[in-house]
């Protein structure tokens, strides 16, 4: 066939492995990420990236959310990327650092979950799931001193503790397993203040979405490269729930529902709910 | 050392053949379009190695024949899709592009190996709506049939296609398109297999992200219907078109001269 690629020749005879990322380094390797030449300079906060994201664990699964503002230093480049990501059927992951590299990793990372299941017959365990990620964030890590940091975030339902899990990484790997929740980006460390407080133990999962909103509300009222809900616009967080029924996005209605108990609770009280002091 | 002469018209009908004995020997798979996508059906006890796969979202795969042939032609169309689809995008992976890249490979074994490949494969891709699902299906030589509705490799193709399109209803539901699928793959008077030496999947378009499912367990033991008392089908469906072309080419062998695509 003439309008075969060069990568198709060995199709059939070069068996590998059932990681496809391996397969693609012997087969196709600019195709992967991260095999760029070093770069003259670094990019620094030329290209756009990405912000907060927060996982919480709910009763039977975890609720993953994250806004949508992509930033390049001063300047909101993207008012409306998502930047969480279905993985596979019970597991997702958000992204936060330097956009277009978070979003290669994502697409990647997806085909890989998914070519050692149909190969295999059997989907990775979650530890295996989040080690895999791990790998892919260390391969990153030349490009990543040279600014193109991408740290992800990794949530699954697990089977066997028919639960939420979460996984943290740094720029150099990981997986650190957070129990209860964990929150990424430049809003982070406000998200996670908020969820401190918020976290209730065993809550539903339409309660844990609240919990999430809250907390992204939070950092958006005090990181200016995370997006709060658009009103006008219409722009709410992007919201992901996974229970044993699987991967869900919340579709638009019934997160601007939630958005707007929120909003209307804020208009009273513009710092938000308060914790009990005992 | 004394070389006997063969013709080349002569080694292909041997090789041709020596494949179409080794497919005819095992059991037949069903790959029918029912009202929501396409079931794929297959008698076979393990539970380990499949005759059944999905290849990428909405693409199902079926073969009968020799395992590690079919297997490597299963793994290589997965690597194939998988590749494309990361390349481009999920949507351009096709079942027509990937019948083509079978065609050719299973082509070149043909002509160019000791002995072609013994198997026979069917790629299915279910579309939006029933009007696009596509059912192609590939026999040792790499002839590609696209078929209408039905497709069955493998055994005694011909008498379970026979027996098949006596049942088949086009826009079927589901359990009875297994039904049919069932009563073709039983030899008649005979004992039909229990949920647990079948594969069955489906390709259903109603699903999100991947189409392919496969049934199993309780659920397919609810699809699985008692044979109804012995009514005469009604024969009436003979607009399902022409008579589908044998299973194996008989004859004259596929040179390749002339496609029957």
């Amino acid at each position: 066939m003439a309008s075969q690629q060069a990568w198709m020749n060995n199709l059939f005879t070069n068996t590998g492995s059932s990681s496809f990322t391996e397969f693609l380094r012997g087969y196709a390797p600019e195709m992967l990420p991260g095999n760029r030449d070093a770069l003259p300079a670094p990019v620094g906060e030329q290209i756009p990236h990405a912000t907060t994201i927060v996982a919480v664990t709910c009763a039977g699964g975890v609720v993953m959310a994250g806004d949508r503002r992509a930033t390049s230093g001063n300047m909101i480049s993207n008012r409306d990327m998502e930047k969480v990501f279905r993985t596979d059927e019970y597991s997702c992951m958000g992204i936060a650092g330097t956009a277009s590299t978070g979003i290669e990793m994502a697409r990647l990372y997806q085909v890989e979950l998914e070519h050692y299941e149909k190969l295999e017959g059997r989907s990775l365990s979650t530890e295996g799931k989040a080690n895999r990620l791990a790998t892919f964030v260390r391969q990153n890590l030349g490009a990543a001193m040279q600014g193109l940091v991408v740290v992800p975030i990794f949530a699954a339902y697990d089977e066997k503790i028919d639960g939420g899990r979460i996984f943290g990484y740094d720029v150099g790997g990981g997986p650190y397993e957070h129990h209860l929740y964990h929150s990424i980006g430049s809003g982070s460390i406000f998200a996670r203040g908020s969820l401190k407080k918020l976290y209730r133990e065993n809550a539903s999962p339409d309660e844990v979405v609240l919990t999430v909103l809250q907390a992204l509300y939070d950092a958006a009222d005090d990181d200016s490269a995370t997006g709060g809900p658009d009103v006008t616009r219409r722009i709410w967080p992007v919201v992901a729930v996974i229970t044993a029924d699987g991967y869900r996005r919340l579709p638009e209605e019934e997160v601007s529902a939630a958005v707007e108990t929120i909003l209307s609770g804020r208009m009273i009280d513009p710092d938000g709910p308060t914790a009990p002091l005992r | 050392m004394p070389f006997p002469y063969a013709s080349p018209e002569q080694i292909m009908r041997d090789r041709a053949e020596y494949a179409r004995k080794g497919i005819a020997r095992g059991r037949s798979v069903v790959v029918v379009q029912y009202a929501d996508g396409i079931l794929l059906v297959a008698p076979n006890p393990s539970k380990a190695l499949h005759k059944i796969s999905e290849i990428y979202d909405r693409i199902g795969f079926a073969a009968v024949g020799r395992y590690n042939e079919f297997e490597t032609l299963r793994q290589a169309g997965i690597r194939y899709a998988d590749v494309n689809g990361y390349n481009y995008n999920r949507n351009d992976v096709t079942a027509r592009a990937l019948a083509n890249v079978y065609a050719s490979q299973l082509g070149m074994i043909f002509t160019d190996s000791i002995k072609a490949l013994e198997v026979e494969i069917v790629v299915a891709e279910v579309g939006e709506t029933s009007d696009q699902d596509q059912i192609y299906r590939l026999t040792f030589d790499g002839s590609v049939f696209d078929e209408q509705g039905m497709a069955v490799i493998g055994g005694q193709s011909d008498t379970v296609a026979t027996r098949l399109k006596e049942r088949y209803r086009p826009g079927a539901p589901l359990a009875d398109a297994l039904d049919a699928a069932l009563s073709a793959l039983t030899e008649p008077g005979g004992e039909r297999p229990s949920a647990a030496q079948l594969e069955v999947a489906v390709l259903d378009r109603n699903r999100e992200h991947r189409k392919f499912l496969r049934l199993s367990g309780p659920r397919l033991e609810r699809l699985i219907t008692p044979p109804p008392p012995e009514t005469p089908p009604a024969p009436a469906t003979p607009e399902g078109g022409p008579k589908p072309p044998p299973t194996a080419p008989e004859g004259d062998i596929d040179t390749g001269s002339e496609p029957p695509l």
